[in-house]
């Protein structure tokens, strides 16, 4: 009995947070899918947005978050490495980087915003772009990224780390050929986590991308992301809710389209330098 | 591989005495272990001969892992581990800080009590040490896996499937391929942590003819719990035992000797399963 009423409200729960997903995605239908269509995709937004479409949004945003992907990416997973597999649990430093990177990954995204407007967009000169709103997002997405691989590094099988050690293997050698192929479902995990973020940031990127909606010429122009979009839609522009909900309609299946796209990369490369099965 | 057993008797010991020229191939002289302030392991002095199989026997926690960790520095990796005394090995003392890791772990190879085998194919899994020691040629590395897969009786079993992930092998084939994989540097040493002890009865029977025919080729060390193997097995013996909470190495000699008069009476009382 306490078992079928467990069960019960496991599904319970599921099925809410499956009918909240579904409660705002209806929302969003109601006028945002009249809107929908592949023009809006292709054409760029006139009258502040409510006409016209979102190509030159969805281009920055495209742009933002390669930026941020190529600085995080290398960077996260070089300090998830050293904090993983090259300092001890206790080692001073690691403990003090460790403890940065749990207040970061606290600390609210407008803070994050105003330090990139006032160090990469200022101090650094590079103005309102897509550089500057990429590197403050790549900084804003690095705390949990780097303590998700780091995890996933540590939770790696050790007897491979033996057996690599036995074979007189140089350490960045075993790391860069089992262990962070082995680490992988970890590491696209927290990539996942810091695409989303990213690509719902909007307070972090006012400050140090702009809200031009122009199409960007280079990453060094301003560029405006779609969530800047939705949200300047929805509270600037009178008349613009249909715009609004047919953008976050598209930001919701970029998201979902990235997801997925992490995920069968992760299966393509796991199936074949590691095995199927390795989970057992 | 033919299943059955080769048992090391009084008479077969002998005969097995031609491959095995007691020559030292590593001296340990004075060995001790700690682990932050506890100390696991007193006083060793043995020596281990060259071409010939040494058993480390003893009950569980008398410091049999460590000492055979120390041999090849895989101490190193245990945080708060430190080694003092001296292992002799081409007349140079191992433990002496400065020294070349990789190249002494190329010399003297380890086997796990479980099988590790990288999560990459079988083929990978050999070519990647190759690699690593600078074979570049894919023939030449195609041929030394090849070689060091019939050694150790995976070719007929694995030849048609080397991109398979190793993993998906059974234990004891996994276990031999963890054996042909430090085969496959040619080391001189092979140090083995109870190589069976996680395999099936007819796996650790293949497992163990495998480690006979070694004899001779490798100088081998091996931990084992279970005395009958090592009693088949080895040329020489090691009994541990804790002695006032601190691993010690009791007897050490030729096996047949240890098994049949043990000289000290706690030897004669595990090998007789009276302790332990």
């Amino acid at each position: 009995m306490a078992e079928r009423l467990f069960q019960a409200g496991i599904w319970c729960a599921a099925l809410l947070v499956l009918m909240v997903l579904f409660w705002l995605v209806q929302g969003l239908l109601d006028q945002g899918l009249a809107k929908l269509s592949v023009d809006f995709l292709f054409s760029q937004p006139q009258n502040a947005g409510r006409d016209g479409g979102i190509s030159s949004i969805l281009v920055a945003t495209l742009l933002i978050l390669a930026v941020t992907l190529l600085v995080a990416l290398p960077l996260g997973l070089a300090s998830a490495v050293w904090l993983a597999e090259f300092t001890a649990t206790h080692n001073f430093w690691a403990r003090k980087v460790r403890l940065a990177l749990d207040v970061m990954a606290g600390v609210p995204s407008i803070v994050f915003g105003l330090f990139g407007y006032a160090f990469f967009s200022l101090f650094l000169g590079m103005g309102f772009s897509i550089l500057s709103g990429g590197l403050t997002l790549a900084c804003m997405i690095l705390p949990v990224f780097i303590r998700t691989c780091e995890i996933g590094l540590r939770s790696v099988n050790n007897s491979w780390r033996q057996g690599a050690a036995a074979l007189g293997m140089p350490k960045i050698k075993a790391v860069w050929f089992i262990l962070l192929p082995a680490a992988l479902p970890a590491i696209s995990a927290g990539l996942i986590l810091g695409i989303g973020r990213a690509t719902a940031e909007t307070a972090a990127l006012m400050f140090t991308s702009g809200y031009v909606d122009r199409m960007p010429g280079s990453v060094m122009d301003s560029g405006r992301a779609l969530s800047v979009h939705i949200y300047d839609l929805s509270m600037n522009v009178t008349g613009g809710d249909a715009a609004a909900q047919a953008s976050a309609l598209i930001l919701l299946m970029i998201i979902m389209v990235l997801n997925m796209l992490a995920y069968a990369i992760t299966d393509l490369w796991l199936g074949r330098r590691v095995l199927n099965g390795f989970a057992n | 591989m033919a299943l059955q057993t080769k048992g090391f008797t009084l008479g077969q010991l002998t005969e097995a005495k031609t491959c095995c020229e007691p020559i030292p191939h590593l001296s340990v002289h004075n060995l001790s272990v700690k682990y932050q302030h506890k100390t696991v392991l007193e006083n060793v002095n043995l020596d281990i001969y060259k071409g010939c199989i040494t058993a480390l026997i003893g009950p569980s926690g008398c410091g049999k892992t460590s000492f055979l960790s120390t041999l090849n520095r895989m101490t190193d990796m245990i945080a708060g581990a430190s080694v003092s005394g001296k292992v002799l090995f081409h007349d140079d003392n191992i433990l002496n800080q400065p020294i070349d890791l990789l190249t002494l772990r190329r010399q003297i190879g380890m086997i796990f009590q479980k099988p590790n085998p990288f999560p990459l194919s079988i083929y990978r899994n050999l070519a990647l040490p190759l690699r690593e020691i600078g074979i570049k040629d894919k023939q030449l590395i195609d041929y030394k896996i090849e070689t060091v897969l019939k050694d150790v009786g995976l070719w007929q079993e694995v030849h048609h499937q080397l991109d398979m992930t190793a993993t998906k092998l059974s234990g004891g084939q996994q276990q031999r391929l963890c054996i042909a994989r430090a085969l496959v540097l040619e080391p001189e040493i092979l140090l083995m942590d109870e190589p069976c002890s996680a395999l099936d009865p007819i796996s650790s029977a293949v497992v163990e003819d495998l480690i006979v025919s070694l004899r001779g080729r490798y100088t081998v060390v091996i931990v084992t719990h279970n005395l009958a193997q090592a009693k088949r097995v080895a040329n020489y013996a090691g009994f541990f035992w804790m002695q006032e909470r601190v691993g010690k190495l009791v007897e050490f000699g030729r096996s047949q000797h240890l098994f049949d008069q043990p000289q000290n009476e706690l030897t004669a009382a595990f090998v007789n399963g009276r302790k332990g």
